[in-house]
């Protein structure tokens, strides 16, 4: 079988996964939103300083919406033997790590570009403003979910939950969040090539680090 | 998994912990005494002998810790990935010991770097922090090690943990990099480096003892983390040793 036939089967059956509970798919952009209300409430009415944050303040969402399913990753696939059957049938653990990169890049960045609109509009954000974010979101998500693969892939068998997976992440999704806002604020020529070639780079590294560790987790 | 006979190097003779503790219980004293006698030298140099700076006056003696702080914690981080390597690609048993021997020296020769800055940017900066590129950086690196330190204690077999820690360590080498390079992306009031492979811009009466007590520092950061390794090697020993009574007396 073919890399990518492989590749664009595994991320059919995780899409379809992902599809099965709703719930948990919508977890990340309602966290988005959650992040957008919960500063808006923290930093006040006054539209200037709400712009001025605004897109600050989605990309901090963002990150932490990308967090919220590191437990569930992998965890499952570890516990009930599927990562041995992938295993035992030749088909190597960074293909699974690459396969799962793609769908969760999808899952995250659907969602948070349909609700970015929204996110906009409660942080007064005028529309060139969005316009000119959204591919931003597009790529940088692509970035924080690398990151959040490397880290469940990390943690399967580890004690200690959220608090380690951020610890963990924060560091290296850095350099897509500084980036992203810097391009933004237009501050730094050449950010927005800056943020894509971190997140080609978180994406190409993450699922050998993530294959790696699903092979130290299988033992 | 593995042929029970490595290949007969001296870098596999090393490999052998019983070896690594005779060997590395004669080298640690002859280290720690060179490391304490170059920081005294250094040390004494630069905070009494060496001129104060025309500018910054007697604040630039903190210097004389901060900047080695600075190379220890960045060179500390990539040993670190350097063994980490050295586990995955050889299986180097000593290795993974290694990357839990410096983790916890290098977060804190960040620390100490971090926190010196701090002191020195009070009167010169003016501001205890600023968040240029690279303080950020250094604050990047200190969390990386912190998050190596979690990971590691985050599994009930810390070997385990060290493993994974390891492949943790080598993806966040990504980030030295931008740390180097962050001066050029984001200089705001952080100077530039003062000295290059090319040369150097620090009047030679303040960079020997620089020199002098970076390589004390250096020394001292080789001797904690060999102590360290020994006495991982001990606990390993000594949990066994307990598994085997207990399977005894059971």
């Amino acid at each position: 079988m073919g890399l990518a036939r492989l590749l664009l089967l595994l991320v059919r059956r995780d899409l379809a996964r992902i599809a099965a509970r709703p719930g948990e798919a919508l977890l990340p952009p309602a966290f988005f939103l959650l992040v957008a209300i919960v500063f808006a409430f923290a930093l006040g009415p006054e539209p200037g300083l709400l712009a001025r944050a605004g897109l600050a303040v989605l990309w901090v969402g963002a990150l932490l919406a990308s967090l919220l399913p590191v437990a569930g990753l992998f965890a499952a696939d570890a516990a009930d033997g599927t990562l041995d059957q992938l295993a035992v049938r030749g088909i190597a653990a960074e293909s699974v790590a690459l396969a799962r990169l793609l769908a969760q890049w999808l899952a995250l960045a659907v969602p948070l570009l349909l609700a970015l609109p929204l996110a906009g509009a409660l942080l007064a954000l005028p529309l060139e403003a969005l316009l000119a974010a959204a591919p931003r979101f597009a790529f940088g998500t692509l970035g924080l979910a690398a990151v959040a693969l490397a880290t469940a892939a990390l943690m399967v068998g580890a004690r200690g939950g959220g608090g380690l997976a951020a610890l963990l992440a924060v560091p290296l999704a850095l350099p897509v969040l500084v980036f992203a806002t810097g391009g933004a604020s237009g501050a730094a020529a050449g950010a927005d090539r800056l943020l894509a070639a971190a997140s080609l780079l978180l994406a190409a590294l993450a699922p050998l680090a993530a294959g790696a560790a699903l092979r130290l987790a299988r033992g | 998994m593995e042929p029970s006979s490595p290949p007969a190097t001296r870098w596999h003779d090393l490999a052998n912990p019983h070896r690594f503790r005779r060997i590395s219980v004669h080298i640690l004293p002859w280290l720690t005494a060179a490391a304490l006698g170059f920081l005294a030298v250094g040390l004494a140099m630069g905070l009494w002998l060496a001129p104060p700076d025309y500018l910054q006056g007697e604040s630039v003696r903190i210097m004389y810790v901060h900047v080695p702080s600075a190379w220890l914690a960045l060179g500390g981080y990539s040993g670190m990935a350097l063994a980490a390597l050295a586990a995955r690609i050889w299986r180097h048993p000593l290795a993974d010991l290694a990357v839990r021997g410096i983790a916890p020296v290098g977060a804190a020769f960040a620390a100490a770097c971090l926190v010196t800055g701090s002191i020195w940017g009070r009167p010169t900066w003016g501001t205890w922090w600023v968040w240029d590129g690279r303080l950020t950086s250094m604050l990047v690196l200190f969390l990386l090690y912190l998050g190596v330190i979690a990971l590691i204690h985050a599994f009930d077999d810390r070997m385990r943990g060290a493993k994974a820690a390891g492949i943790l360590a080598i993806l966040g080498v990504v980030n030295l990099p931008i740390i180097k390079y962050s001066v050029e992306w984001w200089n705001t009031l952080h100077q530039p480096a003062s000295i290059r492979v090319s040369g150097s811009s620090i009047h030679p009466e303040m960079l020997q003892p620089l020199l002098l007590s970076a390589t004390g520092f250096a020394l001292l950061f080789a001797s904690i983390v060999l102590m360290r390794m020994r006495a991982l090697i001990a606990e390993q020993k000594r949990a066994a040793r307990a598994l085997r009574r207990a399977a005894l007396a059971g």
